[in-house]
Formats: structure tokens, C-alpha cells, sequence
């Protein structure tokens, strides 16, 4: 075992635990943030999927010592406060989730899309989506969602 | 269960104030993610709970999967209590007997309850309507009920729930409480916002997966690679090196509903258990990575070279004759209706064994401490667990407490308990509460797994292309054998004739037969979302298409015929019809397919548009739906569940498979089960039915049609038929 220094959510945590420890579970089981799912283990879902410096990368398949001190991870407890990001408010409108166990991932995925790409077509979703499973079937409403939170940053960028 | 109500659902909890001691899930504090919520107040009756201050509580008997149940069973009671739902608590009921049936399956919750959690909100209503009138000295009739207040209607006074609820519950229950018309409903009826996706887009939902308790250990568990299979010897020593192990035992996987002896069935070959090896640790990771460590010979018990190949051969062998027969499909003589008739079709299809692989991989943590036992785990049925709990460790039910967390995903997985006694069995041989996490590979290697089965259809034309006999042959395994161990030599399995009984299918053929060969799986099957109305409407549906071409008829013309006695399928089809322009002249290569079932007590219709590419292979344009399911409770849910099922389904028919040879599961993770993903779901208009029936099913009765639909499509498009799922759009 060997101590870590993580930024996670804008704190700052010190976990001991094996190097070869995947961050998901540095994130659920020691930090206990837990919104961050385990789906496949294999970097093939997308459930696990968080915030590196911005960019979202399967927490599932990245070991803890890969990480430093000063990047800075964000899971959905940390990307805003109160669920009051746009994609949050337009996925809560468009009534995405069902079972809702993927949705961490899909909001994280869909967040970092427009936060590159404020206005992205239907096929820029398709790509930034496709490693995101949602075995409820919730895709057409995501995109919708994806769409409509694409909007209300625009508004809120002329206002 | 439309009238009377069980005794047990009105039994007067108690004339004082009693105290509810409830347990909920708090996920702010890191990782001690328990906390003990407490309630008091006076519970009329089981679902209610309204305190002083006048906060209301509902006892939710149905776990939520993603199918919305946990909005609209507490609706049904907070609709007929007149309050709103987002001023009450949801909590999720525990399994004790006086909350009766809690299973979420068979797309049974509201059918099954809606009734009685009406009557059981209008029940409370007019107690404390009564108290009200009583305190005032006015008749009942003079008060009315809005937002969780009682008023009066000559002084316009108010008194809240809160302050009535002591007296309410000193008066009589009355007998006969009035519901609600259903246009009276305020809440029931209209799109309305479900209560947990605000806790679902920040993370704050909890699931199974996410249960922590002070001084818990995790499990990892090694299956036996055959499922049914015992551990002969096994090395544990390099898993016991890795850090944080603290056990490595041998443990077991129960088959359902017992008897749990390993030679449990009749005969000798259906297995109550299998053995396993957990590794107890103090971390997941720990866990799994010392799991890969453990050296096992295991012991097949003649499972070892089970294919499902060899299976699917010796159901088509089985095909070539008449099975034991449904009778409630049968209609006039086939035999002699087939013998008349001027052209014989015949069509076998194939439909494969599937694995629900929910979001979420089946876990569960227990504690068991002496006889009492606490569960915190993603189930479906919270009664049947501490059924079979009760049976296994030999403990009194009353000493089990069931916490239902929120399900991701279920699919029909999560109404058995396999992994849940698993986590009681290593809690009772650890001392500490432990949870078990099944890896995403368990999941898929080892079952249960949805029944493969092979339709032989058989139809009669006359010279005009009118049908006169009409047959389905089921071939397959019994998930009634692999759940409750029963006998289906000699029986059709009920479950197995879904969707094709008279009732779900209502043809007008003069002649119909429908009947089932047993074949023995050699693995645990199960009921999969839509059960066995996916793989039967599958086949029926086709073939309806295939009358259709062999007779020269339209296909939607055939069933509008055939259907003529059955009103509601016919509104059903010609909505469909309307929605996507059925009858439009398209351009060579683009053509529309259509489908229609019954199921759940709800009939769904899809129609797809496909086109056909120069590069090979089809390409799914458009899907269309309508479904009568009933008066719509909140239809943009239910808009939901058929964009779920249409999702769920495609990927059955156009994805994924279990194939299993040398007693194996070839597949393992989503690179071998594959699934659709952004970007390959066709667009889809849904339409849903006004209707002023009793409610049907939601969950599941949109995915039957859907294969169907797509294949008649392709057909139409191409001139090839498709009778074996899972098949490749782009090479078809
Ligand atoms: S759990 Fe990480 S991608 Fe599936
Ligand atoms: S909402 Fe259930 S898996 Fe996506």
C-alpha cells in the first residue's frame, strides 16, 4: 500500500491503497463518493466514466498511481452544485433516467462534449456518447437533452 | 382483485400513536453511508403514515428497476389521500407479510394494485374527512380534501392532516371508501415528473451497488465455469497474500425458490445448488484481484459438455411433433382444418438464450447476527426474499428485515435471490456484514439466462389466401421447471404460452393449436423482460407475414381481418397505421413492417421503416408505436418504457446472444454481449392510447412486437426472410 494525493472534486484526499488500485474504486469504497458506477470493469460502459482534468476517462480501468496531485477529477457529486449544470437541468426536463444506474457517466460524458463543442450535431453526440451503455434504452432522450442543454448555454453566454 | 381488497391491507395499525422506525440512506457523510432515520406518526394502515406535523409517508410495496414504480404506486395512494406526491416521503416497504405481494415483475404492479392502494389512500381520506366533520359538528359532506388539508366548505376553515390523524385513528375504518372517477384524478392521467430522477442526475440515488456499513467486508465469488458444478479441492495460499484478504472460503450459489439440496428436482438433474469459492476482504479490488489467484478443480456434475447447440438440435428434432397441448389457444380441429386447406406454410424459427446484463451487476450486502438478519440489496420482491431467506438459514421471517435499495436495472434478473443468499452465507460464516459483488463477467457467464426456443409454425390457406389453421409449436426449456422445480414433461409450461393464448391473441383462424415440448436447458433460465411473449410473438408475428405473402394479402390488411372481433387491436392497427403513414407509396428498397401483441394486459403495435443499402444490409429508419395500455397513468413514462423496450428489444434481435459449449459461456463482457449504443438507435414516435379501461402493463409489453416488426420490414425490403435471432442488419 502507498499514500495517494488526489484532487477530487476541488478537495483534496490522501487514500492508501495498492498502486494498481482502479480509481473507481479509490472514489466509491474509500473517498465515498458512490454516484460513480461499476458496470463492466473493462473500460467497455462507460458507468465508471469521471472527469480528468476536464476530459472523461473510465475511472474503471485507471490505475491511482497514474494520477497526480494536481489533476483534477470530478465526479457528479462535483459537477455543480445543486444538479444546477445545464445538462443536469436538461436531463431532469427531459426525464432521462430510468433505472438511472449509467446516468452519472452519461451526464459526466455529455458535459465534457459541450464544454469542447457548445453546439455539436447529431453525429459529434453519436461519438462523444458511444462509450456510454445505458441498457434502459434512454439514448433518444439523451440526445434531446444533449441538445437542449447545448441551448441553454448559449442563452446563458448572450445574456 | 378489482373489487375486494385483502383483509391484511386494512387491518388498523394500531388507536395510539405508534412509532415507525424506519431505515434510509443518507449519502452525504463519505463512506458510512447509513443512517437511521425515524419516523413517527399513526399508521392507519400499513402504506400511510402521517404525523403531527403532517408529514406523510407512503410505503412503497413495489421496487423500482427504472420502470417508474416508485412514482406511481405512492401516486396511486397520495391521488385518492388528495395530497400532492412531491409533499410526501417514498419509502420502500421491507418485505413483511402485511404489505402482501411486493414482487416488481410481469408488469403486474399497477394491475395488481390498483385497486387497493386507491382504496387504501381513500380509506385514510375519509377518516380524517370524518375526524374533521366530527370537530366541526358538520356532515362530510360539507368538507373537502386539497393538498393534504381538510376544508370546510361553509366556513372555509382548514385543518391539516397532521392535526387530524390522532383522532382519525380512533374511528372506525369505513367499509366501503368512494373512490375517485378518473376524471376526478389530479395527479393519475396526465405527464407528470418522476420523484427520483432529481436523485439520479446527482448521484445522490442509492443503489445496491452503493450500500456501505461500518465495519463491512467485501466478497468476490469464483463460479463454477459450468454453473452447475462442485469444488473438488482448491489453493487459496497466494489469495491469502494479497493485502486486505481476510477469507477465502468455500460458499454456494442456490437455484431460487429451493428445495436447496444439490440433487433438488425431478429428476435429479435440476439442481437446488452449486458451490463457489468468496474471497472476504477488506476492499473490492482486494478481492478481485485475489480471486484470479485461487486455484480450483472443480467437479461438473455431467454439466461439462453441455452446448446449446446440441440443445437447439434436439428442440428442432422435438419440433416434428405436436407437443402437449394449450388449452387456451385451442380452436376447432387443426389437424383436419391443415388436412383442407389449399397451401400448407411452414416456418421454424430461432430465438437464443439471452442474458438480462442490467446496468447494474447483481450485489447485495447482508448482515446476519445469531437468528436476525438485515438485507440492504437491489431486488425486486422484498416478501419472496425473506421467503426463501427464511428457508435457507432456517431463521424466523419475522427476523428478517429487507432494505430495497434502487434497482439499475433488473430486467426479470432481480426477482431471484441468488446473490443475495450468497452475501448471507458468507455474513453467518464471517461474523461482519458482508456484500457481494457479482463482476459484469458473472453476470453473463452465469446465468440465469433467458430460455432459447424454437417456434415451428404451421399455417392453412385456402385458394383466396384466407388462414384456416393456424399452429405454434414451442420447443424449449421451462423456466417453471428451473424456478419452482415442477415437472413440464408431461405439462406446457403456462408461463411459456404468453402472448399467443387467445386472449393476447385474438386471430379469428377457424382452427389453432398451440403446444410445448420441454427440453431440458442443462442451465438455469429465467424469466427476461417480456418472458416468453419475445421469443413466441417473434415467431407468431412473422409468420403472420409469411400467411401474408404466400396468401397475396397486405399484412396489415390480414391482421384488420383477422382481428375483426377484437376492437381494441383494431383501433390499436389503425393508429399505427395513421402515425406512420402505412399506405404511402416508398421508394424501391424502402419498406414498412408491422407487428402487434398483446401482452401484460396491454397491446403494443410497432411498425419500422427500413431501408435496404447498395453497400449490403439494411438500415432502420424510422419506428413507429401505439400503446393501449389501458387509462394512462403517466403517459410520458410510459412513452419511456416503449422507447426502453424498443431499445432493449432491438439489441436482442440484432446484437447479443448467450452461446454455451463444453458446459461454458463463450460470452463474457460487453465486447462479446454487445448492445446498442448512441448512435445505432433509430428514431422513434410513440403514440399512446386515451383510454378509460383498467390499466395495463408498461414495463414490458413494448418489446414482443419489436423483432418482429423490424424482419417483416427487412422482407418487404429485400425478399429475405429472417428466422433466427440475433442476426447482422449490415449483412442481411
Ligand atoms: S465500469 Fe468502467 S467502463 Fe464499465
Ligand atoms: S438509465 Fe438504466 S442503464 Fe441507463
Amino acid at each position: 500500500m502507498s499514500i495517494y494525493q488526489l484532487t477530487v472534486n476541488k478537495k483534496k484526499h490522501r487514500v492508501d491503497v495498492d498502486s494498481d488500485t482502479p480509481l473507481l474504486w479509490v472514489i466509491r469504497d474509500v473517498i465515498g463518493y458512490t454516484g460513480t458506477k461499476f458496470g463492466c470493469g473493462m473500460g467497455l460502459c462507460g458507468a465508471c466514466t469521471v472527469l480528468l482534468n476536464g476530459s472523461p476517462i473510465r475511472s474503471c480501468s485507471t490505475p491511482v498511481s497514474t494520477l497526480k496531485a494536481t489533476d483534477k477529477i470530478t465526479t457528479i457529486e462535483g459537477l455543480s452544485e445543486k444538479a444546477t449544470h445545464p445538462v443536469q437541468e436538461a436531463w431532469v426536463e427531459a426525464q432521462v433516467p430510468q433505472c438511472g444506474y449509467c446516468q452519472s457517466g452519461q451526464i459526466l460524458a455529455a458535459s465534457a462534449l459541450l464544454a469542447s463543442n457548445p453546439n455539436p450535431s447529431d453525429e459529434d453526440i453519436d461519438t462523444a456518447m458511444a462509450g456510454n451503455i445505458c441498457r434502459c434504452g434512454t439514448y433518444t432522450r439523451m440526445r434531446q437533452a444533449i441538445h437542449s442543454a447545448a441551448k441553454k448555454i448559449q442563452n446563458t453566454k448572450k445574456s | 382483485m378489482k373489487t375486494s381488497t385483502s383483509r391484511r391491507d386494512f387491518l388498523r395499525m394500531s388507536t395510539t400513536s405508534a412509532f415507525v422506525l424506519a431505515l434510509g440512506f443518507s449519502s452525504e457523510s463519505k463512506g458510512k453511508l447509513l443512517k437511521k432515520v425515524t419516523t413517527t406518526g399513526v399508521q392507519i394502515n400499513p402504506y400511510i403514515n402521517i404525523n403531527e406535523a403532517g408529514k406523510v409517508t407512503l410505503f412503497n410495496p413495489r421496487p423500482d428497476m427504472g420502470q417508474g414504480t416508485y412514482q406511481i404506486l405512492p401516486m396511486l395512494l397520495a391521488e385518492e389521500l388528495d395530497i400532492p406526491l412531491d409533499q410526501v416521503e417514498i419509502q420502500m416497504t421491507d418485505g413483511s407479510d402485511r404489505f402482501g405481494s411486493q414482487l416488481s415483475g410481469g408488469s403486474s404492479s399497477v394491475r395488481t394494485r390498483w385497486i387497493p392502494l386507491r382504496t387504501a389512500g381513500a380509506t385514510v381520506r375519509e377518516m380524517l374527512v370524518q375526524a374533521a366533520a366530527n370537530r366541526w359538528k358538520i356532515s362530510m359532506n360539507d368538507c373537502s380534501t386539497k393538498d393534504g388539508f381538510v376544508i370546510n366548505k361553509i366556513s372555509q376553515a382548514k385543518l391539516s392532516y397532521g392535526e387530524l390523524v390522532e383522532e382519525a385513528s380512533h374511528l372506525p375504518v369505513p367499509a366501503k371508501p368512494k373512490l375517485k372517477s378518473f376524471a376526478e384524478f389530479t395527479q393519475l392521467g396526465k405527464p407528470s415528473m418522476r420523484p427520483d430522477v432529481p436523485a439520479k442526475v446527482d448521484g445522490t440515488a442509492i443503489f445496491g451497488m452503493d450500500v456501505q456499513l461500518p465495519g463491512m467486508l467485501y466478497a468476490s465469488i469464483l463460479h463454477s465455469p459450468t454453473i452447475y458444478g462442485k469444488v473438488q479441492s482448491y489453493d487459496a495460499t497466494k489469495a491469502m497474500a494479497v493485502k486486505g484478504v481476510r477469507f477465502v472460503l468455500k460458499t454456494e450459489r442456490v437455484f431460487f425458490h429451493g428445495p436447496y439440496s444439490d440433487s433438488g428436482g425431478f429428476d435429479q438433474k435440476l439442481r437446488g445448488k452449486a458451490e463457489a469459492i468468496a474471497v472476504v476482504s477488506e476492499s473490492y479490488w482486494s478481492a478481485l484481484k485475489a480471486k484470479k489467484l485461487i486455484q480450483v478443480s472443480w467437479n461438473a456434475l455431467g454439466f461439462g459438455e453441455t452446448a446449446t447447440e446440441q440443445y437447439f438440435n434436439q428442440a428442432k428434432a422435438a419440433a416434428l411433433h405436436e407437443g402437449n397441448e394449450y388449452k387456451d389457444a385451442k380452436v376447432g380441429d387443426f389437424a383436419k382444418a391443415l388436412q383442407l386447406s389449399d397451401y400448407k406454410v411452414q416456418g421454424t424459427y430461432q430465438t437464443p438464450f439471452m442474458s438480462h446484463a442490467p446496468m447494474e451487476p447483481c450485489n447485495a450486502t447482508v448482515f446476519v447476527q445469531g437468528d436476525q438478519v438485515e438485507v440492504w440489496a437491489p431486488i425486486q420482491g422484498p416478501d419472496g426474499l425473506v421467503n426463501d431467506l427464511a428457508t435457507y438459514l432456517g431463521v424466523k421471517r419475522e427476523n428478517i428485515k429487507i432494505n430495497v435499495t434502487f434497482m439499475g436495472g433488473a430486467f426479470g434478473r432481480k426477482a431471484v435471490f441468488d446473490f443475495v443468499m450468497q452475501a448471507a452465507n458468507l455474513s453467518k460464516q464471517v461474523n461482519a456484514p458482508v456484500k457481494v459483488i457479482w463482476t459484469r463477467e458473472d453476470d453473463i457467464q452465469q446465468g440465469p439466462y433467458r430460455p432459447g426456443m424454437i417456434s415451428a409454425m404451421q399455417g392453412g390457406l385456402d385458394k383466396d389466401g384466407n388462414v384456416l389453421a393456424f399452429e405454434h409449436r414451442l420447443n424449449g426449456a421451462s423456466i417453471m421447471a428451473s424456478v419452482f422445480k415442477a415437472d413440464m414433461r408431461n405439462n406446457p409450461d403456462p408461463w411459456a404460452g404468453e402472448g399467443i393464448n387467445l386472449e393476447d391473441s385474438p386471430y379469428a383462424f377457424p382452427a389453432r393449436r398451440n403446444s410445448f415440448n420441454w427440453i431440458d436447458p442443462q442451465m438455469p433460465v429465467l424469466w427476461w423482460r417480456s418472458v416468453y411473449a419475445s421469443t413466441n410473438v417473434f415467431a407468431q408475428e412473422s409468420f403472420m407475414d409469411e400467411l401474408a405473402a404466400e396468401g397475396e394479402k397486405d399484412p396489415l390488411d390480414l391482421r384488420l381481418h383477422l382481428l375483426r372481433d377484437a376492437p381494441k387491436f383494431v383501433s390499436v392497427l389503425n393508429k399505427l397505421a395513421e402515425i406512420s403513414d402505412y399506405r404511402a407509396k416508398r421508394k424501391q428498397g424502402v419498406s414498412i413492417g408491422i407487428a402487434i401483441a398483446r401482452s401484460f394486459a396491454s397491446i403494443v403495435a410497432h411498425a419500422i421503416v427500413v431501408e435496404k443499402q447498395n453497400t449490403g444490409g439494411v438500415k432502420i429508419k424510422h419506428v413507429y408505436s401505439v400503446i393501449d395500455c389501458g387509462f394512462p397513468l403517466n403517459p410520458d413514462n410510459i412513452k419511456a418504457q416503449v422507447e426502453s423496450n424498443i431499445v432493449y428489444g432491438l439489441s436482442a434481435a440484432v446484437c447479443n446472444q448467450i452461446t454455451r459449449t463444453h458446459g461454458k459461456t463463450e460470452q463474457s463482457n460487453f465486447h462479446e454481449y454487445t448492445v446498442l449504443r448512441q448512435g445505432e438507435i433509430p428514431a422513434s414516435t410513440i403514440y399512446v392510447m386515451p383510454s378509460q379501461d383498467e390499466p395495463g402493463g408498461v414495463g414490458e409489453p413494448g418489446l414482443p412486437p419489436i423483432a418482429p416488426a423490424l424482419c417483416n420490414a427487412i422482407f418487404l425490403a429485400t425478399g429475405k426472410r429472417v428466422r433466427t435471432l440475433p442476426f447482422d442488419l449490415s449483412s442481411i
